[in-house]
């Protein structure tokens, strides 16, 4: 037996998973609040005594663990053109387990530089112009950057032709600026694995003790991530397989939050037709997705507002003050849960639902038509995940649901939205508890046990 | 020479690659560094390109006849951008039936065209004048 931890530190729970390597197989599972504000490690230490309990193992050869704890990893984005250097910014950072509070685009101005004050990011990522591109706005942005009264690691992942002087510059200003590959070297091309490995280790190097891990740092071995990025690195896994172990196939997460809807797809995404031309920024093979107005709890009220209050209260049959009540209700009690069946569940059911059908519309790509003197052409933007069968959900919201297949069943491509290139025929998973992210983290040591693991545990609805 | 950068495309629902991949050739040849977004190319990517690329003109195809309508507004649009001083080249089938040249250009040049270019043209002639108009050195 070869007994391993992995350990998520959320925000409001520390999940402790004990994995036995060897057989493989999940031995226990626990989990306490996190106590981020004392110390970190007495959450983590009551979880731990759990697992103790149970198992009886007192020693855990390895400790692996990541983390959304203290805000997650808080991030903005600045780029040129919005669809074009800052999507890929924004791109980067989100793909790098970021939680991306804003995008910026064109020349930077006081009103923006004090929303970055206040705002206090953890690391900058700083773009703009394709490589030989344009210089005037990237410049004239360092300069303003030279003027902030934040400081925080710094990202320059813009035109090379001036990364030195860049780099120097905001260095004379008290800057800790790393380089990294363009973003968007040539137009339209995205490359994003050099500023994201930079951010992971940002992230290991400083965010790490800015948030107050630093102290079980010490106890486990080294690998610290944010937990997307753990989710990511699972949700891969899965999807490719490992060395003879084949994978499932292209996938896609859904994981609704309170306050967000991540999703993430591995899937090429690729037109299935030929008379399809793709249009706008190349898509990443992974990509990641965070939509800040869908959350079944403190975005309640934007979700709702999103698909228009009225739709929600004819759902509910009841008139829109109630349903306006019952937001407020759950936005400033977000710890309940309905067990019992009633309206309150009824509106959360109905919230989970919206969540997985906005965000993933917004995940997908879409076609456009156009009828020209030599007939019908369609011009892709985005993701064809048509083709993807496998659709796994998790999170709260979901995980409550009365009814998780038709909730799942949100993410499918429907007739009301013709052009949307959402999956179709899929088959739905729930992965209960939270699984991926402790699965990432294995697979970094253990990619096979944490294959099978995962395909034994995600349990099919 | 310094590289300068061009935006090359076809613009509107057009989609023809050929003349488009010859534009390139040539341009590239010439020694341009050339950002070609091929064809069904809309006046926004164009101007969006620019911006990022730092490009001095705009080469603009169009040869089923919709160019008129396709190009309107693409020099207010640039001026909006901060793209006051790029150069706007086009040419191609611009209009549909057989309207003279010389009404065409016209046109063209009150549309904000710098340069305009009839069907069959050899690429040489409008490399020639870009390097004029940017006042590069041959």
């Amino acid at each position: 037996m070869k007994p391993v931890l992995c350990i998520d530190f959320g925000s409001t729970f520390t999940k402790v998973t004990a994995i036995d390597v060897d057989t493989p197989s999940i031995l226990a599972r626990a989990q306490s609040f996190t106590t981020i504000h004392d110390d970190i490690n007495f959450g983590f230490n009551r979880a731990l005594e759990q697992i103790i309990k149970v198992t009886g193992i007192q020693e855990f050869n390895e400790r692996y663990a990541c983390s959304s704890a203290a805000g997650g990893l808080k991030m903005i984005a600045i780029g040129l053109v919005p669809q074009l250097t800052a999507e890929a910014a924004k791109r980067a950072a989100l793909s790098a387990g970021a939680k991306v509070l804003e995008t910026f685009s064109f020349e930077l101005n006081e009103y923006e530089i004090k929303k970055i004050e206040r705002i206090k990011p953890d690391i900058i990522l700083f773009t703009g112009g394709i490589d030989g591109g344009n210089t005037k706005v990237v410049t004239a942005n360092a300069q303003r950057l030279t003027t902030m009264n934040h400081r925080c690691p710094l990202i320059y992942a813009g035109n090379k032709v001036i990364a030195d002087d860049i780099a120097a510059l905001l260095r004379e200003h008290r800057w800790d600026v790393s380089i990294a590959s363009n973003v968007m070297p040539t137009l339209n091309e995205l490359n994003i694995h050099s500023a994201q490995n930079l951010i992971r280790k940002i992230f290991l190097d400083h965010i790490v003790v800015a948030k107050g891990l630093s102290t079980v740092q010490a106890c486990i071995d080294n690998i610290l991530m944010p937990t997307p990025s753990a989710v990511l690195l699972g949700a891969e896994l899965l999807s490719k397989g490992y060395l003879s172990n084949p994978g499932i196939g292209e996938l896609m997460i859904v994981d609704v939050g309170g306050a967000t809807t991540d999703v993430h797809s591995v899937a090429d995404g690729a037109p299935r037709q030929s008379n399809v031309i793709m249009k706008g920024l190349a898509e990443p093979l992974i990509k990641r997705t965070v939509e800040g107005d869908l959350g079944a709890r403190y975005s309640l009220d934007a979700l709702i507002q999103g698909v228009g209050i009225d739709v929600v209260a004819d759902v509910l049959k009841v008139p829109p003050e109630v349903v306006k009540q019952m937001c407020d209700d759950l936005t400033n009690h977000p710890e309940q849960f309905m067990e019992e069946p009633g309206l309150m569940k009824t509106l959360d059911d109905v919230a989970a639902e919206i969540a997985i059908r906005e965000s993933v519309t917004r995940h997908a790509g879409f076609l456009e038509v156009h009828y020209t003197p030599f007939g019908t052409v369609y011009q892709q933007t985005g993701k064809d995940l048509s083709m993807v069968h496998h659709v796994i959900g998790t999170g709260g919201p979901l995980i409550h649901h009365s009814n998780i297949k038709s909730a799942l069943k949100a993410s499918q491509y429907d007739l009301k939205q013709p052009m949307s290139l959402k999956p179709s025929n899929s088959r739905f998973y729930l992965d209960q508890n939270y699984i991926l992210a402790a699965m990432g983290l294995l697979s970094i040591n253990y990619p096979k046990a944490a294959l099978q693991l995962l395909k034994e545990n995600l349990k099919e609805v | 020479m310094d590289q300068h950068t061009i935006v090359l495309g076809v613009i509107g629902a057009d989609v023809h690659a050929v003349g488009n991949k010859i534009l390139h050739y040539a341009y590239s040849q010439a020694g341009f560094h050339v950002v070609n977004l091929g064809v069904m190319v809309s006046q926004e990517e164009f101007i969006q390109a620019a911006i990022e690329s730092g490009a001095e003109a705009m080469i603009v195809s169009s040869l089923y006849g919709h160019g008129e309508l396709d190009c309107k507004g693409l020099r207010e649009k640039c001026i909006e951008a901060g793209l006051e001083t790029i150069k706007l080249y086009v040419g191609g089938n611009l209009v549909v039936g057989k309207t003279p040249f010389e009404e065409v250009k016209d046109k063209f040049l009150a549309m904000g065209f710098d340069r305009i270019y009839p069907p069959g043209s050899d690429p040489n002639d409008g490399i020639r004048d870009l390097m004029q108009d940017l006042g590069i050195d041959i």
